[in-house]
């Protein structure tokens, strides 16, 4: 099962990535897959990053193949 | 012919419309990169009543995104200098001037008397206050906010739909602003030209609201997104409980023996514990000074090392400290976590 990774602010950076295709054993909830993408990224705040499937805000859906994940941080700067 | 003819002749405007934004009343927090732009756009379409609140002074470093701001107005107050500029632009607006930050004690108060926030702020604290004074008072909030080359925009609190809560339900240490990570003017410019439209959009009641919606935007990619976001109604139901409570963050310092001095303003996060540490902002430093002890070592920090750096020349040379040391990298380097 095959899902893209979208990465914003300071996630993208620390990931030093925008975008990437993942290839995933077994069922894996979206916030799942945020644990294990975040994992080993240093980001103080892990719990502030919010989790979109297909382009809707939520983090308990099961992943299916071909979804679309998107992690976003919070941006303060104006 | 009327200064607005050209937005007149739209149908979603049109005389009626005009009417409406004469008597719309807009109140803009943080006169910065965002605040600027927004400004600018709702002053030319003849809204009528503008309130421009920031507590800040022009440096030199905002002029290439501040748009408002010229090299003659470094070190005066932002929101004067805002609205003297604003009413050259259009004699129609009246504006209020609020020379102080948006807190607890005044938010409520201030928010009720316009139809709708439009977030010019630059730190989550204040973005949580705007959403839970606009929650508590039933008015909508125009947000954005920038990290480098990326933005995000919606619109919270429209209509009873979702609010900064239902995307981020808890504030974050991770307070990084444009100070501190670098932008390029231009960014903030096309955020709050959107937010200007969403504002016009709201008043006119004319075309799609960006409510529900939170939209992404990366300047460098030119690339956008837009994600769904639902109501948490537990999020705004504790607000509608519980009111507004300060967001302090605590965290815990490394060496916690030692004195520190905090010279960020009181609403900066996160806030160290400990008996030894005193919170005395850059401005009140004159007036406080005593407070500081002079006979033993005294951590001096800020959010970068920038300010905590000016502080102790101040301290050192008006009020003969030789007891401070500055913390060269800021709060993130002398806590736990």
């Amino acid at each position: 099962m095959k899902v893209t990774v979208k990465y914003f602010g300071l996630v993208a950076e620390a990931a030093e990535k925008s975008e990437e295709v993942m290839e995933l054993k077994g069922q894996l909830t979206a916030s799942e897959l945020k644990t294990q993408c975040l994992n080993g990224l240093s980001i103080v705040d892990k719990d502030s990053v919010q989790i979109a499937v297909n382009q809707n805000l939520d983090d308990k859906t099961t992943l299916k193949d071909g979804d679309e994940v998107a992690l976003l941080p919070p941006f303060a700067g104006g | 012919m009327s200064r607005y003819d050209r937005q007149i002749k739209l149908k979603e405007v049109g005389p009626e419309g005009q009417e409406k934004l004469r008597n719309a009343k807009v109140l803009i927090v943080g006169v910065g990169g965002l605040g600027c732009p927004a400004a600018m756009y709702l002053v030319g379409a003849g809204v009528g009543t503008i309130g421009l609140m920031d507590h800040d002074r022009v440096d030199k470093s905002n002029l290439h995104r501040q748009i408002l701001f010229q090299e003659l107005d470094i070190g005066k107050p932002k929101a004067i200098v805002a609205k003297e500029r604003l009413e050259k632009q259009n004699s129609d607006v009246q504006f209020e001037v609020y020379e102080e930050p948006l807190t607890i004690a005044n938010a409520e108060k201030i928010i009720k008397q316009y139809d709708m926030v439009l977030d010019g702020t630059d730190n989550f604290e204040t973005k949580y206050l705007i959403n839970d004074s606009c929650l508590l008072a039933d008015k909508p909030w125009v947000f954005a906010s920038i990290y480098k080359n990326e933005g995000q925009l919606s619109v919270f609190n429209y209509k009873d739909g979702p609010t900064y809560r239902c995307v981020f339900p808890k504030s974050t240490r991770e307070n990084i602003s444009c100070e501190t990570t670098g932008v390029l003017g231009v960014l903030p410019g096309i955020l709050g030209s959107l937010q200007a439209a969403e504002v016009l959009k709201i008043i006119l009641g004319a075309g799609e609201v960006l409510s529900g919606k939170l939209k992404l935007i990366n300047m460098m990619r030119g690339s956008e997104q837009t994600i769904k976001i639902n109501k948490r109604p537990e999020e705004v139901d504790k607000i509608r409980k519980e009111g507004i409570a300060p967001v302090y963050i605590d965290c815990d310092l490394k060496n916690a023996e030692h004195w520190y001095l905090d010279v960020r303003e009181v609403f900066e996060q996160p806030k160290p514990k400990g008996k030894k540490v005193l919170n005395i902002p850059l401005s009140d430093l004159t007036l406080r000074y005593q407070e500081i002890p002079n006979n033993q070592k005294v951590f001096v920090f800020c959010q970068s090392g920038k300010r905590s750096k000016n502080a102790i020349e101040i301290l050192k040379n008006e009020f003969g400290f030789h007891n401070l040391k500055n913390v060269e990298g800021g709060i993130e380097t002398i806590i736990d976590g």
